[in-house]
């Protein structure tokens, strides 16, 4: 599937939009199907310091529990409600949901991240496993 | 897929068909679902003395079986701890099948056959020779009454018959199974060529009734509400028969069976920790393996298997803690990533299927 080209991705399948400063994150597709149904989401308060590479909360499914890693460092300005009441909307369309918005503290470790076309290489050659 | 004791399983289908964990679940529960479940392992005792047998190793009462009728029991070591839990089907005069985990398929023979020697009987290990499917939901019956000429309305719950099915003579149905719904386990040929056949037929007689495959996900969630216990989780060999509360199936006036005597000495000593169900009242799931603490924070348990519940839509847990702290009622934290988060014991099992009407 074609992976949006408005964003840039992580090895951990997150993705994260830019505007400027401030930056949207989320999961990716392929991480919400390899999940299955997601039931719990459990991210940072507003005000929280994300560290690129650190974990900064979980996704949960029925089954598994799995770390979310920032793909930026910064500080959290605004968290999805919806992720409380309906974290299913994420399998719904894991793109069009976001997570968390933050500030962007180093704008140029956006530079090592994966393009979508990278990004697509990467899952396929996951999924391949 | 994931392995499974050494078997190659799906943990739920795709969702291009109907899959996925919470579909499967609610299908049992509202419809129909399927499960191979093969891994399980299949010992026959058969001979003159298959009931005393069966008697001296298994901790409920067998001589209660009429022919074609099933019970709950398990086999237990001479501390009165747990071999494995089992379904103990009387198939003749003289010949019981035994269904064992798969996990402990050569465990659980090694220890029947050790421990049977003295008696006039022949144990087989069957557990190659059978394809197990689990027809489970309110439509369950309906759905295997159209592949077979048995009459399935005269077969009550835990009992068994046998009857033409897909064509095949004499195949065991028992109405048994593991997820707290009404429905039959079958027992076919192991042979591929039969299990895939029997299989798609199933899928396509189901279809009127929404049949979906389900796999070890949607077994274990549907067990759990039911509070079926899964073996290395509620039962194994360091807890015993009334820790695990299955006092009902540990029928103590048989005058002997392995674990007795120990169980007797437990019971005078009084018990110390006992099996609760629980929920979360603050948000998070509780998952096997958590510290249970008191209110104040104190680590008094673990949970054995814990899990969002499909169908209740509650995050439920089964734990052991200490007897003080399982009245219902009672308050409790889960540790979950070092955080203790709010629950509650509540009376178990969590769900139980309606009565038909």
């Amino acid at each position: 599937m074609p992976y949006p080209a408005d964003r840039k991705y992580t090895k951990e399948h997150e993705w994260i939009q830019v505007n400027g400063n401030t930056a949207t994150v989320g999961i990716t597709d392929y991480a919400q199907e390899s999940l299955g149904d997601i039931v719990f989401v459990e991210t940072p308060k507003v005000g929280a310091e994300l560290t690129a590479g650190k974990t900064f909360g979980t996704v949960e499914s029925v089954k598994a529990v799995s770390d979310l890693f920032a793909p930026a460092s910064g500080t959290v300005t605004e968290v999805n409600a919806d992720l409380a009441t309906s974290p299913e909307k994420v399998n719904k369309d894991a793109h069009g949901s976001w997570m968390l918005k933050m500030t962007l503290k180093n704008p140029s470790e956006l530079d090592g991240l994966l393009s979508p076309a990278d990004y697509e290489k990467f899952v396929a050659e996951e999924a391949g496993h | 897929m994931v392995e499974f004791n050494g078997w190659d399983m799906p943990v739920e289908y795709p969702a291009s068909i109907g899959g996925g964990i919470i579909k499967e679940h609610m299908a049992v529960r509202t419809g129909v679902g399927i499960f191979d479940v093969s891994h399980m392992g299949d010992i026959r005792l058969a001979g003159p003395q298959a009931l005393a047998a069966v008697q001296h190793i298994s901790m409920n009462d067998a001589s209660k079986l009429a022919i074609g009728q099933a019970q709950y029991s398990a086999l237990l070591y001479p501390q009165g701890t747990f071999v494995d839990d089992v379904i103990v089907h009387r198939l003749g005069e003289d010949e019981y099948l035994l269904v064992i985990n798969a996990g402990t398929r050569e465990k659980d023979f090694n220890w029947v056959r050790d421990n049977t020697r003295q008696f006039d009987c022949a144990v087989e290990n069957l557990s190659d020779d059978f394809t197990q499917i689990a027809i489970q939901g309110p439509k369950g019956v309906d759905l295997l009454q159209k592949l077979t000429d048995a009459d399935l309305s005269k077969v009550k719950f835990y009992w068994v018959t046998r009857g033409k099915l897909c064509g095949l003579p004499n195949i065991l149905m028992g109405r048994t199974g593991y997820t707290a719904e009404d429905g039959f386990e079958i027992y076919v040929p192991a042979d591929e060529n039969t299990s895939a056949r029997v299989w798609n037929e199933i899928l396509a007689a189901g279809r009127e009734f929404g049949v979906v495959p389900c796999g070890l996900g949607a077994r274990n969630t549907l067990r759990l509400e039911g509070k079926l216990p899964l073996y290395g989780h509620e039962i194994s060999d360091t807890i015993n028969v009334w820790e695990a509360g299955l006092d009902r199936f540990c029928k103590m006036e048989k005058p002997e069976f392995i674990g007795r005597e120990a169980l007797e000495k437990a019971k005078a000593a009084g018990v110390k920790r006992t099996l609760v169900g629980s929920e979360m009242t603050d948000r998070g799931i509780a998952r096997d393996g958590y510290k249970v603490q008191d209110e104040s924070g104190r680590e008094i348990g673990y949970v054995t298997s814990g899990s969002p519940a499909p169908f209740l839509k509650k995050n439920i847990a089964l734990a052991y803690v200490p007897v003080e702290h399982s009245a219902v009622g009672t308050k409790v934290k889960v540790e979950i990533r070092g955080q203790g988060v709010e629950a509650v014991v509540v009376p178990t099992p969590f769900y139980k299927r309606p009565k038909k009407v």
